[in-house]
Parts: structure tokens; sequence; C-alpha cells
């Protein structure tokens, strides 16, 4: 599995932002992340508007004390993470906006 | 002498025994409730609420069949109101189209379709009703409706040498996940164990298989195989110990750590229409029993391994030991160990010992068992 910076990921089915004791959450079918700060600015990210690059740049921005190279392997990663567990879904970057 | 527990995450929601299916490993209590005995649309209402205020964060609907509930839609809607993620499990028996785009509408998240094989005869001989065809008509109807599905296949002696099968009928679907478990053996299960329990040359294969459609499937659909724990080294962490992570709430309102939790004798559980989940869920007796240390014997007491598999299943150990406090006697560690090998033994004959690995299965995996099914409560 190799991810294209310029395709759009979005949640999969039957996984959605949720919220428990002040703590947000991606929810799952039988499963449930908690997310904090990288991770919860990476899945706010993942709405089928932003491309993988998009969410790449804005992270940077955000944790601008952090090196880019490090944040861009990181959030790699956490995607293809959660795209094996099934929470996200890629658009490629030849279709036409959902 | 027990440490306060932290709140559960999930709450089953066990809202009928009625069923149209008679599975032969149904993980229901042999004594099941009428419908005149279940809770009313009110009292689920309050439950989920509370289950919401207590931290839980998703409900199983099943049962029984959920949706032999006429108040199904309305409980859907109720519990995803109440800030949790639904998840309905179900034969897709009594759906129909209509009822299917309510219940998405209601918000529901999930659905888990339950199968019974990938083939119309065995599906219809395990689960004692024509299923099979009803179950492909709803596939057709998720992928129109966009709804998250996972697929459910009850894996046993008589399927388990079908699961290139299942998958192919999985890859035909929306279903993003599959989940293979292989029959427990509590309630109905262990009263058909001799006929259900695969060969140990059976589950060798399966597991090939399913690492081989895990690394083709990833990214794909998420393939999960439960593994029968008589074949295991250790014991299952079940439902991730005694009373830590899950509540069940029975069809009359009973709250449970668990689904066999009413076979061991000596315990009494408190009702949803008498007490709050929340007093339930700290202080009562039942939910308190097995919780931390202090209740169990050697070897558990003092292994390493006690805070990964709480010493296993309760409901396990007093099936098969007589007493719910010994260690699981499917553990390899267990005093009782032999009595599970012995239970193995014999449904591998001689194949073991004498290495013939490649032998045909016997005639007897060839011929119908005659099963005991599960009735339909009125």
């Amino acid at each position: 599995m190799t991810l294209e910076l310029s395709s759009r990921p979005h949640l999969a089915p039957g996984c959605r932002l949720g919220e428990n004791n002040q703590q947000r959450i991606l929810q799952m079918p039988e499963r449930a992340l908690r997310l904090n700060g990288p991770s919860l600015e990476i899945v706010t990210r993942c709405d089928g508007k932003h491309t993988v690059q998009q969410i790449v740049s804005e992270l940077q921005q955000i944790y601008s004390k952090a090196q880019p190279q490090k944040v861009e392997e990181d959030i790699l990663g956490y995607l293809a993470l959660l795209q094996k567990e099934r929470a996200l879904d890629f658009i490629p970057a030849s279709a036409t906006e959902a | 002498m027990n440490q306060a527990p932290t709140n559960p995450l999930a709450l089953i929601a066990e809202l009928t025994h009625r069923c149209p299916l008679h599975c032969v490993y149904c993980s229901n209590p042999l004594e099941l409730q009428s419908r005149s005995n279940e809770l009313s649309t009110e009292t689920w209402f309050r439950v989920f609420q509370e289950a919401a205020n207590l931290g839980v964060l998703q409900a199983d609907f099943t049962g029984g069949e959920p949706l032999a509930r006429t108040d199904i839609v309305d409980l859907v809607r109720a519990a995803r109101a109440a800030g949790l993620y639904v998840n309905l499990i179900t034969s897709g028996l009594p759906l129909e189209e209509s009822k299917l785009a309510a219940l998405v509408a209601a918000g529901l998240d999930h659905i888990q379709l339950s199968f019974q094989g990938a083939r119309e005869e065995i599906s219809n001989e395990i689960s004692g009703a024509k299923s099979h065809a009803q179950k492909l008509r709803v596939l057709e109807w998720v992928k129109q409706h966009r709804i998250a599905l996972t697929l459910n296949f009850v894996i046993h002696r008589r399927n388990i040498d079908q699961l290139e099968e299942m998958v192919a009928l999985t890859e035909t679907s929306s279903a993003t996940r599959i989940e293979f478990a292989n029959v427990q053996y509590y309630g109905w299960a262990f009263a058909n164990r001799e006929n259900l329990l695969p060969t140990r040359q059976q589950l060798d294969r399966s597991m090939a298989i399913i690492k081989r459609e895990q690394e083709r499937l990833e990214g794909r659909i998420r393939v999960e195989y439960v593994v029968p724990d008589y074949y295991a080294k250790y014991p299952k962490p079940c439902m991730g110990g005694w009373g830590r992570k899950l509540m069940l709430i029975t069809p009359s309102g009973e709250a449970l750590p668990c689904h066999a939790a009413q076979v061991i004798s000596g315990l009494s559980f408190e009702n949803v229409k008498a007490r709050r989940l929340r007093d339930i869920w700290e202080r009562s007796a039942a939910f308190q029993k097995f919780r931390g240390e202090d209740w169990m014997q050697e070897p558990c007491k003092t292994c390493d391994r006690r805070e990964q598999d709480f010493g296993g299943c309760r409901c396990q150990a007093f099936l098969l030991a007589g007493d719910a406090t010994a260690t699981d006697p499917v553990c390899s560690l267990a005093p009782l160990r032999p009595k599970v090998d012995a239970i193995l033994a014999a449904v591998n004959p001689a194949s073991v010992s004498a290495g013939a690995g490649l032998a045909p299965p016997a005639a007897e995996l060839l011929t119908r068992p005659s099963w005991l099914y599960r009735p339909n409560p009125t």
C-alpha cells in the first residue's frame, strides 16, 4: 500500500468523530481511537477535500518546531495505519471532487 | 476488596431472545426469555442514556434477532441520540429494504450481518431455517444504502473448510470487515460441542488461509479470526476481563458481565428496572465478584500472564471445572487441562500420534449430525 500525496482521504463508512467525557474519539466498528493533538489535527482533515499533501503542509505549519521531514513521515505512517484499520478511504486525484 | 472499576466501553443490548433462526451454537442461554418479559421501549431509552453517562461508547444491538422488536427504529434513534455508536447484529431475516432505510435514517452506524456459511445447504442446516437467500438480498440493499458492513461467519467443523468461499462472498459485498469467529463453547454450542469442534488439521489449514487472505486484502477488508480456545495455549482474556469493559443487558433487564454469566451458580444479577446502570457497574456483587485478583487460585495467582488474560473465562472454568474461580481449563498451565485434551483427542482420532496429517476427513464428518436446535420463545 503506497499513499498518493495527491489523493484525498476521508472517513470510511461506519467511522465517525465522536466525543466522550471531553475526549475526542474516532469511532469505528468494534473499536475506538482516542484522538489528541496531532492525531486529531490529521483526522479532522480527512474530509475528502484535503489532499494528503495539504494535510502534511498544514501540520508542518502547526508543528513548525518539529522537523518537516519527520512530520511528513509521521503523518504518512498514521494515515497508512488508519487505512489498514479500514477507517479511511482515499479518493484518487483523477476522480472529480466528491 | 476490589479496585474502583474503569468505565465500560460497550453495552451489549440483548433486545429479545425471539429469533427466526435456531442456530446450533446460539450464545443465548438454554433458558430463553419470552416476549412478555422483555423490557419496554422506555426502559431501554433510559438504559442508553445511563450507559452514555457512564462512558459507554458503543451499543451492540443483538438478540435473538433484534429486528424482532417492532420498536427497533426508535431504539436505534434513541441510542444514537444518547451519543452511542450503534451497531446492529442481525441475521437479516426479518429485514425489508424500507426498514433498512428507516434504520439508516435513524442513525444506525454499522450492521453486522451473520452468515452460517457460504453455501445454501450448510447455512440452512446450521440455522434450522431457510435463511441464506434472504441474506444475499440484504447484501444488495446494504450496498445501495451505503451503510458500513461487517460479515460475521461463525466457524466450526462443518464449515471451516469453506473459508475461501466465504471470503469470495464477502468480496462481492460492500463489507469492510469479515469476522471469522470459531464457535465458543457455551450454552447451545456446549450442548452440540462434539459435532462443532474442528479437527487440529482443519484448524491449521484455516490459519494458513486466514494469514494469506489478510495480506491479500490489506487496506480493503479487515479479516479477523477468533480461534477456538480449546486449541489455544493460553486462555482468552474473556470480555477483556470480568466487569472491565462490557456490560450485557438481557431481554428482561438483567445486567451481566458476559453472555454466559448466568450459568455460574451462586451469582445473582441486578435488574436495570430496579437499579441505575452506574450503580450496578460500580457496586453490584456480580460485577465485583471476579474483578481484581483476590479470587484467583494457583497457578493464576502468581502467574505473569494474570494481567493479560485475567485467568481466562470464568464461565468456562465453571462449565469445565465446576468451579468459577479455577484457572480456565483451556490454559496449558491449568491443572484440568487434561480434561480439554481428552475432548480434543475425541475429535482428532489417532491422526496426531500417527502423523497422518493428510488423512481424509473421517466419514462421520460428512454425515449430518443430530443437532440440538435452539427453539424460538413465544
